[in-house]
């Protein structure tokens, strides 16, 4: 403890900061009337108002005030605690004082930005800082706990983000779990055929990575697995995993593909989920060529042997010596330890039969973008083929922009990618069948790289852009196949009705239907729309509230895939940051028993949800394991005796608080 | 929403009929959920009733009764508790703690002649800054029309319940 955390005479010494943060607090709370307030409450020797305290000049303000006026305690009012506090508790060590000798006044969040008022919200700034104050006297110096990180990694999800990450972690020399729910990784990229805007093949730059991930010796890759519980902390997470049966040998199984040839079922006959359902597969099948790892699995849903015990078993014979194929296999479950997660679990597309006039699910030649991802994808249903269900090469495609995004009625966030890969498909469409492509868009968003340029290239070939919201969608023609596109077209101020052979809905992204469960599952927050909560939009994009756990790819917002391996990079940054500190520094707010209090009523003992207080039969007390502890306070609120004690958190300092904000001046 | 000067006048709680009154409104915030919603309010610049002064506690769990209790004896109107929804509390279960607490303090602070509607719990998540906004200021409002709690027994009256006890 410095000598100077009490002063000579035993009173605190208290130093006020009053920030203006440029416009955004001195705008609309009066900073001079606070300093001068600030100036006249108890043991304030020091009061002053900056510019920007969190500036080099700013933090030096208090460093050199603490050493010329012997201060003991330090206020900033600024903004949230959750965006500077970290600084300023450095500012305070440096100036020789404990850090926690300080406390934080938001008057900016909470007093400029949301009052319009100035003399309200400057009363109201006041009322903070006088209960920062008088809280603040009341502070004790306390030490941060250090807690060893463990280095192996835990990556959820084996989209493009997943393996980015992975990838990065692996050859970074940390050993990574890499957990995938489906029963391979490539997520939703293996399912494009090209990317915008440079047209390369997305399989020629992913299959490469997915590859690399199955050979890294530093990665244990799990596919057809989830996880299912996590516990524990930042640097200690306890993660169980179910890995659910293939009924086929992983570790034996070579990826030969002959059991598929071999299988009872002579023809491919149920709908395949990797193309979406336009094309089919056996019970025993592999999703894609270059699905990683290379084992087939079997579908118990479709397979004879499952469903009536008396199939031949030909992919058993076919097998042969190497036995790969088992129909006893059972689901099995996995502990591991890590001291770090990466949360890339991705996206899922729109559902456009939530727009019902659009017609999905009820005119067959209304298609996903997804869907048509695979019809030009050479090693999709059709070969690389665009045709329609009937066989017959479209001459007229519709694309429809905006499907379930920048609309009150489905999603209001614009999903980003649609306009760039409704382009794409333009083009592609155009290049596979010399189709008229009509786009039905509401604005062209092309900000990224080469974007604009790659639009007006599709421009040039002859794609037709229509500004407007397409009003209704409905079947003319003879046989009734063609489909007539109902749109205003805002350029020319009048209705268009436009027939085609095919529609295309740019379907927008949506949070995984299950990311609710998986938020809870790791104590982590979600944003309005569902999608991941990053801790701050600008400055911690990959990091959640959670410590140690962090956001790769489109689970956080609807990206791109350069985006995504950017943000995968950072998340993969993130980790080997902790790692390679070897050790987190916790905060000190943990709960504890002042022994000689405690009646030993064991009140406190089943309201910790960590099991971090136990009973001391010899002494009949309760006692609290610090490294447990995750310093909620629900104890200390429940004690009958008021003996257990909450760092930074304790009685008297929110009761100060409490006088602080209602005392009168 | 009403804007009015809070504070400069406020020193007078002499009666609802007073046009200085303002109501004073306390709020215990958790860190995660509802300080960090309030965060969002602010950074999406919404406007509400410059009534309410938070008090962040690291969950709505750390609510120990007596603080309310201590904020209305010293001259609080309202109090709000803020907490994360039921299921997703940072600490797992520290908002049900916090339920609990509320249940029974409505109950005691019946038996002490406190309105019920000024003491409320709100589940506000870190994405609900537009919650933040209308729970403050339509608690403001509901506080406004009740009027200033009155704490203190009347000197007379006090004097003649003494004399029948």
């Amino acid at each position: 403890m410095s000598m100077r955390d009490v002063s000579p005479n035993g009173t605190p010494r208290i130093g006020v900061y009053i920030c203006h943060c440029g416009t955004n607090i001195a705008g609309t709370v009066d900073v001079h009337a606070l300093r001068e307030y600030a100036a006249r409450l108890p043991h304030v020797v020091v009061a002053r108002d900056y510019k920007y305290m969190c500036s080099d000049p700013g933090q030096a303000l208090i460093r050199e005030d603490i050493r010329a006026h012997n201060l003991t305690r330090i206020v900033v009012a600024s903004c949230s605690p959750l965006l500077h506090e970290h600084t300023f508790r450095k500012a305070t060590a440096e100036g020789g004082l404990n850090p926690f000798y300080f406390q934080m006044v938001n008057i900016r969040e909470h007093a400029s930005w949301v009052h319009e008022d100035k003399e309200a919200a400057t009363e109201k700034a006041k009322d903070l800082i006088r209960a920062a104050v008088f809280r603040v006297t009341l502070h004790r110096p306390l030490e941060r706990r250090q807690v060893p990180i463990h280095p192996d990694v835990l990556v959820v999800g084996g989209g493009i983000a997943g393996i980015h990450a992975a990838l990065t972690l692996a050859n970074a020399g940390k050993h990574v779990y890499l957990v995938e729910r489906e029963p391979t990784i490539g997520g939703h990229m293996a399912k494009f055929d090209k990317t915008f805007p440079t047209l390369d093949c997305a399989a020629c730059i992913l299959t490469p990575k997915m590859t690399a991930v199955k050979a890294h010796p530093n990665i244990t890759l799990w596919t057809y697995s989830e996880v299912v519980r996590v516990d524990g902390y930042v640097g200690n997470y306890k993660v169980t995993v179910k890995r659910k049966p293939r009924y086929v040998k992983e570790d034996v199984c070579v990826g030969c593909l002959e059991c598929i040839e071999a299988c009872v079922y002579k023809d491919a006959r149920f709908p395949d989920e990797f193309n979406l359902g336009l094309g089919k597969r056996k019970p025993i099948y592999i999703p894609f060529p270059q699905a990683t790892p290379q084992v087939v699995l079997i579908d118990p849903e479709t397979c004879i042997e499952f469903k009536s015990g008396r199939c031949k078993k030909t992919c058993v014979e076919a097998c042969g010596e190497r036995r790969a194929i088992d129909f006893n296999q059972k689901e099995e479950i996995k502990e591991i330890q890590v001291g770090t997660i990466i949360l890339a679990t991705g996206f899922k597309t729109f559902d456009p039969r939530r727009i019902p006039y659009y017609g999905y699910g009820v005119y067959p030649n209304v298609y996903t973008a997804l869907e048509v991802e695979r019809l030009v994808n050479s090693a999709g249903p059709t070969g690389g083929e665009v045709v329609l269900r009937n066989g017959r090469k479209p001459e007229s495609v519709a694309i429809i922009h905006c499907v379930g995004s920048r609309d009150e009625n489905t999603n209001r966030y614009c999903s980003r990618v649609c306009c760039m890969y409704a382009i794409k498909l333009a083009h592609l469409i155009k290049e596979r069948t010399g189709a008229e492509v009509y786009n039905f868009y509401i604005d062209i968003r092309a900000p990224g790289k080469a974007f604009e340029e790659f639009y007006n290239r599709v421009q040039e070939e002859g794609v037709h852009f229509i500004r407007g919201k397409v009003a209704d969608i409905y079947p003319s023609g003879a046989e009734g196949d063609q489909l007539v596109v109902q749109v205003e077209d805002t350029l020319l101020g009048k209705v268009r009705k436009i027939p085609v052979d095919m529609v295309v809905l740019a379907v927008g992204l949506e949070p995984q239907p299950d990311a609710e469960e998986v938020r809870r599952m790791f104590n982590i927050s979600c944003s309005s729309e569902g999608f991941f909560l990053e801790r701050h939009p600008k400055l911690a994009p990959v990091n959640t509230f959670t410590d140690g756990i962090f956001l790769a790819g489109a689970c956080q917002g609807p990206k791109d895939i350069p985006d995504t391996v950017a943000q995968a990079g950072a998340a993969a940054a993130e980790a080997l940051a902790l790692i390679d500190a070897g050790y987190v520094e916790l905060e000190p707010n943990t709960a504890y028993v002042v022994e000689e209090a405690c009646s030993g009523c064991k009140t406190c003992i089943p309201l910790c949800p960590y099991n971090a207080i136990s009973f001391l039969e010899e002494k009949k007390k309760a006692t609290i394991n610090e490294v447990l502890c995750k310093g909620c306070g629900a104890c200390v609120a429940a004690c009958p005796s008021a003996s257990i004690k909450q760092n930074l958190f304790e009685d008297e300092m929110i009761f100060a608080e409490i006088e602080g904000v209602l005392a009168h001046a | 929403m009403p804007e009015e000067a809070f504070g400069h006048q406020r020193g007078s709680t002499s009666g609802a009929g007073s046009d200085s009154w303002q109501p004073r409104i306390v709020a215990f915030f958790c860190n995660w959920c509802t300080y960090t919603a309030a965060d969002l309010a602010g950074t999406s610049r919404m406007k509400y009733a410059p009534n309410v002064r938070v008090i962040r506690v690291m969950c709505s769990g750390r609510v120990d009764p007596q603080f309310v209790l201590d904020a209305f004896a010293r001259g609080a109107d309202g109090v709000l508790i803020g907490g994360c929804h039921p299921g997703d509390c940072h600490y797992m279960e520290g908002n049900y703690k916090c339920l609990r607490r509320f249940l029974l303090l409505r109950r005691v602070m019946k038996e002490l002649g406190i309105e019920e509607e000024r003491l409320r719990l709100e589940w506000i998540s870190a994405s609900e800054g537009e919650k933040v906004r209308a729970v403050i200021n339509e608690m403001t409002e509901v506080i406004r029309r009740l009027g200033p709690l009155h704490r203190e027994v009347p000197a007379e009256r006090e004097a003649v319940e003494v004399a029948a006890s």
